[in-house]
């Protein structure tokens, strides 16, 4: 086998696209969506919402509050309880917050990009294995909720725990199965290829339409939306860290710091269903009727070079991903604010009876139009 | 570059691996055997075993741990019932991996063949090529694994309701 290539100019455009996500997760949707948050609140509960922190008077919507909190978090005392185990209560938020960064990593956001002729996938892996390693990864999300309701010694952790390993392994089920109707009608489990593929059009009742996962597969997007919010473990569904009974559920012995990491991870697992949505059922970096192809050749007829329509063409799509990614997320912050929370075993029955044997289904169905269609 | 990060993972799963078998404490048993398949997991992808490797992840590491981890909390077990019979386990279990573990080096050893296979193709373990493979070649055994599962299932739902009723 050959060696890993080590030249430093290889390296540049991966390091850039690993900085870039991060960047906009952690600089752009962490922050912002915790202000965000407070303001829909806010806004449907007909109050006014944060609005407090300023800096010399300026006040600019409360938009200062990410940072106050920060700063706030940063200067809290990290309480460890007496009988916690240290070592495991410690490893815990890690635990839960790595794995929702990794995930980025196979999500594209954009097209190929061409630099000095030199071609760039938007992508920072472009994995054979593809939604396999999602899958992978999330799953291991779960050691982190676990671990923390386990090590901290307390009831209430303890109990947060419990719900949530059984909730997250559930629904985990679920999520796998409600995808396969879209690996199915793409033939193919790159997530690249399956958002380079809904750049193609459908012809249906004579209508041009944009072949979007949601076009083809209604039913798994419904189904994979309900099991992705299950996963977050957000209202409808945030049994495992119900307030009224269990306090704060699994993180109720965390503070400062590590209490942050919780939280952020909530934040970024949104973000990375409303990426994974975006990337299988709404086009991922696609402008419907608008291809890469089409935007080229109109840079190219105002007389630019192809490096810069290129990377002209890569902004806009870029920016069409991260548009609709920022719509998903809104929705999944209005249904947390929508809702009331389920009961225990409504939860367990929806996933279990009702979500399961429909996505099975489902995969009968699609697989029977597949074949036909294929003749 | 590739030994040493094959020098990292084999290390790192032999090290866990052994931690599973000494801690007293069962959650960090069931833990460092988490870290053992996913330094697994990595060696695979040094093979070019990349559907493997995150299968490996998804089924043992993420799933079957999980409920492992599940169970031993539920237990919740007190640090005194734990060592009861502790040594005799630890002494019949060694003897046997040690049994285990002889016939395999015997076996690889006494083979003339070499001990790495001949070349493969570069993209064998990918994906699709695992799917052909399951889908043709190895189509009964792969039916037959699938009974076998839905055995256990239809086994496991039998035991859990004749608790219920």
């Amino acid at each position: 086998m050959a060696d890993l290539p080590v030249d430093i100019v290889s390296l540049v455009p991966p390091v850039a696209k690993i900085g870039f996500v991060l960047a906009v997760l952690m600089g752009i949707f962490a922050p912002v969506l915790g202000w965000l948050e407070r303001k829909q609140s806010a806004l449907m509960q007909d109050r006014i919402g944060a609005n407090r922190a300023d800096i010399f008077g300026l006040r600019l919507l409360g938009l200062f509050h990410p940072l106050a909190d920060a700063v706030k978090v940063l200067f809290k005392e990290d309480f460890i309880p007496e009988r916690a185990h240290r070592a495991l209560h410690t490893l815990a938020p890690f635990l839960a917050f790595v794995p929702p960064l990794i995930l980025y990593s196979v999500i594209p956001f954009g097209d190929t990009l061409i630099l000095n002729g030199r071609d760039i996938p938007l992508v920072v892996a472009d994995l054979d294995v593809g939604i396999l390693f999602i899958f992978a990864i999330a799953s291991l999300a779960t050691y982190g909720t676990v671990l923390a309701g386990w090590a901290s010694t307390s009831n209430y952790s303890f109990l947060g725990g419990l719900r949530a390993s059984a909730q997250m392994v559930s629904y985990e089920v679920v999520m796998g199965l409600t995808i396969m109707g879209v690996l199915l009608s793409f033939e193919s489990i790159r997530l690249t290829e399956i958002a380079r593929a809904q750049g193609d059009l459908i012809h249906l009742f004579g209508l041009p339409i944009p072949k979007w996962g949601i076009v083809i597969q209604p039913v798994g997007f419904f189904m994979f939306f309900i099991a992705a919010i299950a996963e977050t473990k957000r209202i409808p569904f945030d049994l495992p860290e119900g307030e009224s009974e269990l306090v704060a559920g699994y993180f109720t012995e965390y503070s400062g710091f590590k209490f942050l990491m919780f939280w952020m991870a909530e934040y970024i697992e949104m973000v990375v269903v409303a990426g994974m949505v975006t990337a299988l059922f709404f086009g991922g970096w696609q402008i419907p009727y608008v291809t890469t192809g089409t935007f080229m050749s109109w840079f190219a007829g105002w007389g630019m070079g192809e490096t810069s329509a290129s990377i002209l063409t890569s902004v806009i799509q870029v920016g069409a991903f991260w548009t609709k990614v920022a719509v998903f997320v809104f929705i999944q912050m209005s249904i947390r604010w929508t809702l009331p929370r389920f009961r225990y075993d409504q939860i367990m029955r929806l996933c279990w009876k009702m979500l399961l044997p429909i996505s099975l289904l489902n995969i009968i169905v699609t697989g029977a139009v597949v074949l036909w269609l294929k003749g | 570059m590739e030994s040493v990060i094959f020098i990292v993972l084999a290390v790192g799963a032999v090290a866990t691996a052994l931690l599973m078998v000494v801690h007293r404490n069962p959650v960090i048993g069931a833990l460092s055997l988490v870290a053992t398949l996913f330094c697994m997991a990595g060696l695979f992808v040094l093979l070019n075993a990349h559907f493997l490797a995150a299968i490996q992840v998804l089924v043992y590491a993420g799933a079957i741990m999980v409920l492992f981890l599940f169970v031993i909390m539920l237990l919740n077990l007190r640090a005194d019932e734990l060592a009861t019979g502790r040594k005799r386990f630890l002494q019949g279990a060694g003897v046997l991996a040690a049994a285990v573990m002889g016939a395999l080096l015997v076996g690889l050893f006494s083979d003339g063949r070499s001990l790495w296979p001949a070349g493969v193709e570069e993209d064998y373990g990918g994906t699709q090529e695992v799917g052909r493979v399951l889908f043709t070649t190895y189509l009964l055994p792969f039916e037959v694994l699938s009974l076998l599962l839905l055995a256990a299932i239809i086994g496991a739902v039998v035991l859990a309701k004749r608790r219920l009723d």
